[in-house]
């Protein structure tokens, strides 16, 4: 039987509070890619990305349309390159990501991801070379993205990584500086990433997955917010059911898409990220569901608290809605993707230390915010390692995306487009992190590690 | 497949009709029928099976499009599934 309200509910949805699924995200394995010659290794990855991935787009166009529901972004995960390419004697994996990216527009994606090293407990040769390699990698290529993992609860920080990736921020910032440091926003620094992560830039095939996998990440800060609107005044028990509910509609359809996805593919289904993820479209953005919960501007006192609570919300409504969780799960907190926190930065009431304590409670970490261009790299080390510990110690994954935009100073706004969207350039402490992150060495696994 | 057509309108005389004769002449079978005015919008969902077709989902897909041009109509089609899977446990 026709249930009218319903369908109207789910079309109002679409048309109208922005709800999409943000990625169908194929993992591919690349790891008998190997090769001793470089060009070889190269050219294997970008014929098995093809061979994989050459379904992807129709596959997932037909279910967009099928379903009516937008999928906003297509992409491709691969097994870290450090991995893969370590097998050659080569000093630069640069070709290693022209050949992803070949491979990323051929297949017609949108981001390729896995451009990676896994390096918490030390660096592999390979892993070194890698490192090395991003800032080129980055500036010669369009749509490849770049992760370290620096640090685990289980292996502690690898702080000579964190001071590496310090310089190769800066470095990357310098050598995209004609394009408002662009290359940073496409390079993510982990502590505990995850191997089925389906977002962007952090996304990897990690060495635990099968040959291939479907991950999906849904969205749908505009359909929670919306939803708030009917429980203004009332008690957080009833904000935290409704979200609970809301969290539990998206990721069914997230998950209806996924097994579709996986079966037209003919590879595995992975994972559902349960993930609200916002854009820089009005209507799109999770700090306007935390000032929905009653706060006059995202970043004021109480923040955290609501975040705590969203974030909670949407993994236990998400969570019986599909058949397997994973990726990052949880609200993405985002600056320059999201346009309530693109206007509580500007306001200067939302700042790089309060985004640092909503992380404590979020999915991820500081992501997309942008810093002025004279920031030292040992300052970007040390936001790094910071937000590395809170992860270490939490158990939980976190992140930095940092864009120390080059010639732009506090006040200044830098354009990446598209979903990347705004960045106001945040202010960061001027007082130096230097001889802390001079010291190198290895930050000890919390006590919590010793699970065995 | 069972499927959804919703339509979206500013409300005339003749719109059911129309819409069914454009999915008789596919041979979409019409299962169920919910029509209101609500807001001073006509809007009214259907639930069809598109097994009876010899056209593809998306050539009815596209041939409804046409029609809804054609009609000044706001129409469209989607699998049940997305409403099954979002509304049902």
């Amino acid at each position: 039987m026709l249930n009218t309200i319903d369908i109207l509910q789910t079309l109002d949805m679409l048309d109208r509070q922005h709800l999409d699924i943000r990625t169908v995200t194929l993992g591919v394995n690349l790891l008998d890619c190997a090769h001793p010659d470089i060009d070889t290794c190269a050219q294997r990855v970008y014929d098995k990305i093809c061979r994989r991935a050459e379904k992807l787009l129709p596959v997932t166009q037909g279910i967009e349309s099928e379903l009516g529901i937008p999928i906003v972004n297509k992409r491709i995960s691969v097994t870290p390159i450090a991995m893969v390419a370590q097998a050659s004697e080569a000093e630069d994996y640069t070709p290693v990501a022209a050949a992803m990216d070949k491979a990323a527009k051929t297949c017609g994606v949108d981001f390729i991801g896995g451009f990676s090293a896994l390096v918490q407990k030390g660096l592999t040769d390979g892993d070194r070379k890698l490192i090395e390699s991003i800032p080129r990698a980055l500036s010669e290529t369009d749509l490849v993205c770049a992760c370290v993992n620096v640090g685990s609860t289980k292996a502690g920080l690898n702080m000579d990584a964190v001071a590496a990736m310090g310089r190769v921020v800066k470095e990357t910032a310098a050598l995209t500086a004609d394009r408002g440091s662009l290359g940073c926003a496409k390079l993510v620094v982990f502590c505990n990433a995850v191997e089925d992560n389906p977002f962007m830039a952090g996304a990897f095939h990690g060495p635990g997955e099968p040959e291939c996998a479907v991950n999906v990440g849904v969205s749908g800060p505009g359909v929670v917010h919306t939803a708030l609107k009917s429980v203004r005044g009332r008690p957080f028990d009833e904000v935290a059911e409704l979200v609970k509910k809301t969290a539990f509609r998206i990721t069914r359809m997230g998950q209806l898409v996924a097994r579709t996805a996986a079966d037209r593919l003919g590879v595995p289904f992975g994972v559902v990220d349960l993930s609200l993820a916002p854009t820089p479209a009005v209507g799109d953005s999770v700090a306007r569901i935390l000032e929905e919960m009653g706060l006059e501007t995202c970043g004021t006192h109480g923040t955290t608290a609501a975040l705590a609570l969203l974030n909670d919300a949407v993994k236990k409504g998400g969570l019986m809605a599909s058949g397997r969780v994973g990726g990052l799960s949880g609200a993405f907190i985002p600056v320059s993707e999201d346009e309530g926190m693109i206007a509580a930065a500007k306001s200067g009431v939302l700042t790089v230390d309060k985004l640092e304590a909503m992380t404590c409670v979020c999915s991820v970490g500081l992501d997309m915010i942008a810093v002025p261009g004279d920031t030292p790299a040992e300052t970007i080390s040390a936001i790094i390692a910071d937000e590395a510990a809170i992860g270490m110690v939490n158990n939980k994954t976190t992140a930095v995306r940092l864009i120390p935009a080059v010639g732009c100073k506090v006040g200044d706004s830098v354009d990446f487009g598209g979903l990347l969207g705004t960045a106001p350039i945040m202010p960061v402490h001027p007082e130096r992190a230097t001889d802390f992150i001079a010291r190198g060495g290895h930050i000890p696994a919390p006590l919590h590690s010793l699970k065995n | 497949m069972k499927a959804i057509v919703s339509v979206f309108s500013k409300d005339r005389i003749g719109i059911i009709a129309d819409v069914c004769a454009a999915l008789a002449k596919m041979r979409v079978n019409v299962l169920d029928l919910s029509q209101t005015i609500m807001d001073g919008l006509f809007t009214m969902v259907m639930l069809v099976d598109t097994a009876t077709s010899d056209l593809s989902f998306g050539e009815i897909q596209q041939s409804l499009a046409e029609s809804g041009e054609a009609l000044g109509l706001n129409i469209r089609i989607q699998r049940k599934d997305i409403f099954d899977s979002m509304h049902q446990i």
